[in-house]
């Protein structure tokens, strides 16, 4: 697509670009040709003493700047600079970067190609496919899961075995390719005292506090009617894709009864980004078997 | 004869002051940033950290230390060499308050957090007003000044003064074009790449008129005065003028290189970048010729080696500009910490040098007095910068080439070698380094601020200084 919406743009920037050589050159040529006396001054005085010299311009200094314009006029016949004039070795930034990435691609290919066929349990085991993994996840994943993928606020820790979308190795790759989004609403219309209990009924659940308290009675009730267990289920214990357990002790934002209380009032948006048309299939898939091989070693020690 | 009138000394006098001033604040600042850089647990409150800071060390080094000795200095030569006191002396005054207004509003709306996200222009929009007005204001008392002039001919400081006040009232309207939307919100007027465009347009030229036709206007006055000699040069100074001024207008889009702007528009930025390295060289080549036959004067004139330095380090600056704005180097310096290096061999070491030496220069004339009152300590303030400055840039080199290699360094199966963090741990060291030289300049701007103290004690304020009549014409 044009830059311009019309020939007359370009024609003005080829015109105004170079005009504004042609002038650094006409004014240092015709500068150049003027009567200067080495050594005397020009006769002008101001303020008792400042005086200049009649000096001509140093000829190196002046070669430099004919030489700064002849490259100029070089370069823009060489690469785009005149409008739309694509200069005569036809280069373009997205031409280059298009170049340099399909050479990036096409060692990738070379080097990884037969783990690619491979299913991810195999790969996830591969030491070859670990290290490129882990160099991938280090470069595209740990700015929010953490350089030892244990997540921070807001960003699941991806090495134990509790998951929201599914820790099955298609349904990683799934979510590192197409991305997730998540939302809990807001129930700030249930009011502060109703939100207090079921915060307190939702920590009863993992065994924080006490669960036979009438606080806590309360806040079931609130539970079982406002609407909490459409997602999380009757007991809380969650649905994969749809809503956390809360029954356990793995909190995404935290188990504090401030920051439930917060959770419950302002609700929750999150998303993780879609890697798949940045990255690949090929690197998704590399990527997928790193993440599952992390909490394998878990589920191994958890089996004993 | 008739009763003799005095030359406006009490705003030069009142800028002059707050150079030093606004110097050490500004510093103080970016020492403290620096050091956050190093010790991360530095940002503790929300109105003290590095995003916020940041900001406002930019803007109190360039307009408030910068400002205030751009205006104290070009009031000064513009009277002197127009042989007539200043132009409108009231508004000269309300130049000197509002600009003062203008950065103690930056000092609270900064970390407070209100921004309009625009670097070099974050200010927002009734405070962009009050600018706009001192800064009009400012150019009828220059102007003013000038076309009242005894002289036949307008010495070449002013016409680099004159450039940079006409040039910052343009890049300061039209960049700061926003709406507003509440008395602390406003939103730029243009969208997209045009944005960026316009963005980088006034800041190359913040950089090109403000920090340096202006700082030209100052050398062309006080290297010549402080050295004693002639010019070197009147046609290099009409050519390097004129180049200078029209070369810089088209260098911005170099700072957007391989982002969405046109090929065409970063090839053009480009090769005026290249254009712009010999009229630059121009300036510093008839400030350092200025001193042939009076290179003796070096050895014991501290004003004079802050002088001449701050030209060495404009000429290296000034190559070290137009190389970094080929595409191919652009690729490896972009976004490091070689950038920070390059704009700080320009500020501390070419802008801060000539204010400081300028600076030195002007506040005994101010107060009564033939020189400062200790010389040893300007002696001592020059070393101790010097040193810092060194560290500095070279610390950031190192850092910015390493960043830019760690970055682009690839395994033989095309994936990165690096990730971010580790650029970012290997720089600690180097963070460090910078952090010492930024304290070492700080430490003699404190040195410059005592002898100031000192030098005002017993003396007294000059209003009475005689215009003086013109030299015979000629």
């Amino acid at each position: 697509m044009s830059d311009f919406n019309n020939n007359f743009w370009n024609i003005w920037v080829i015109v105004i670009t170079l005009g504004g050589i042609l002038f650094c050159t006409l004014l240092l040529w015709t500068q150049s040709r003027a009567r200067n006396t080495k050594g005397e001054v020009t006769g002008h005085l101001w303020d008792e003493n400042l005086e200049e010299y009649n000096n001509p311009m140093p000829n190196w200094w002046r070669w430099l700047f004919y030489l700064t314009i002849v490259f100029a006029l070089g370069y823009l016949a060489l690469y785009p600079g005149l409008g739309t004039f694509a200069g005569n070795k036809g280069w373009t930034s997205v031409g280059q970067y298009e170049q340099e990435r399909a050479a990036a691609e096409a060692q990738f290919k070379q080097a990884y190609g037969g783990l690619l066929s491979q299913n991810i349990e195999l790969v996830a085991n591969d030491p070859k496919a670990h290290e490129v993994g882990e160099r991938m996840f280090l470069t595209y994943c740990a700015q929010c899961h953490g350089s030892d993928a244990k997540g921070a606020k807001g960003f699941p820790n991806l090495t134990d075995n509790d998951w929201l979308w599914g820790g099955a190795p298609d349904q990683i790759k799934e979510t590192i390719t197409k991305g997730r989004t998540a939302a809990m609403p807001s129930f700030a219309h249930l009011g502060p005292q109703k939100i207090k209990d079921v915060a307190y009924y939702v920590r009863s659940l993992s065994g924080v506090v006490n669960a036979n308290t009438p606080e806590a009675d309360r806040g079931k009730e609130v539970f079982n009617t406002a609407g909490c267990t459409a997602c999380h289920g009757p007991q809380g214990k969650g649905n994969i894709g749809l809503a956390p357990n809360l029954t356990d002790k793995t909190w995404l934002y935290g188990g504090r009864d401030a920051t439930l209380i917060e959770t419950i009032t302002k609700g929750r948006n999150n998303s993780m980004p879609a890697f798949g048309e940045f990255l690949g299939e090929d690197k998704v898939h590399l990527l997928a078997a790193y993440v599952y091989s992390l909490s394998q070693g878990n589920r191994a020690e958890a089996g004993k | 004869m008739q009763e003799q009138a005095a030359y406006n000394y009490q705003v030069v006098r009142q800028f002059a002051v707050m150079t030093v001033v606004w110097g050490v604040v500004g510093m103080l600042v970016g020492v403290f940033v620096a050091a956050q850089l190093v010790w991360p647990e530095l940002n503790f409150a929300e109105w003290f950290s590095y995003g916020r800071l940041r900001p406002l060390h930019t803007n109190a080094v360039i307009f408030a230390f910068g400002g205030c000795s751009l205006f104290a200095t070009s009031y000064y030569c513009v009277q002197r060499t127009c042989h007539v006191p200043l132009f409108a002396p009231k508004l000269a005054a309300f130049t000197f308050w509002g600009w003062q207004l203008v950065i103690v509003l930056a000092v609270i709306t900064l970390p407070l957090g209100y921004t309009t996200a625009k670097e070099y222009a974050e200010l927002e929009w009734p405070i962009d007003i009050l600018i706009a007005l001192v800064w009009v204001s400012y150019a009828v008392v220059f102007f003013g000044t000038i076309a009242k002039r005894k002289t036949p001919h307008i010495y070449v400081a002013n016409w680099f003064f004159g450039g940079y006040i006409l040039t910052i009232a343009l890049l300061h309207i039209v960049n700061s074009a926003e709406i507003p939307v509440s008395l602390t919100k406003s939103y730029s007027a243009y969208a997209g790449v045009q944005d960026a465009m316009i963005q980088w347009w006034y800041g190359h030229n913040a950089v090109g008129f403000f920090l340096t036709a202006g700082f030209l206007g100052m050398m062309y006055y006080f290297v010549p005065k402080q050295a004693e000699r002639p010019v070197y040069s009147y046609r290099l100074s009409v050519v390097h003028f004129w180049a200078l001024i029209f070369t810089y207008m088209w260098a911005g889009p170099h700072h957007l290189h391989y982002t969405a702007l046109p090929d065409w528009t970063q090839s053009v930025g480009m090769i005026f970048s290249l254009i712009l390295l010999a009229p630059s060289w121009g300036g510093m080549i008839n400030g350092i010729m200025t001193m042939s036959g009076a290179w003796h004067k070096l050895r014991d004139d501290p004003i004079l080696k802050f002088m001449i330095t701050s030209l060495s380090f404009y000429g290296m600056a000034t190559f070290e500009g137009p190389m970094m704005s080929i595409k191919t180097v652009n690729a490896l310096s972009h976004y490091t910490d070689w950038t920070i290096g390059h704009v700080h061999a320009g500020a501390l070491g070419w802008v801060a040098f000539i204010a400081i030496g300028s600076t030195y220069y002007l506040l005994p004339r101010m107060f009564g007095k033939t020189e400062m009152y200790s010389k040893k300590a300007i002696e001592l303030h020059f070393w101790i910068a010097t040193l810092g400055i060194v560290l500095y840039i070279a610390s950031m080199w190192i850092a910015g080439v390493m960043q830019g290699l760690m970055w682009g360094a690839t395994n033989p199966d095309g994936t990165l070698t690096y990730s971010f963090v580790e650029g970012v741990k290997a720089s600690y060291r180097f963070w460090g380094i910078r952090l010492l030289g930024g304290a070492m300049f700080l430490t003699g701007m404190l040195l410059m601020a005592w002898n100031t103290v000192m030098t005002m004690r017993g003396g007294r304020a000059v209003n009475d200084a005689p215009v003086l009549a013109p030299a015979a014409a000629h």
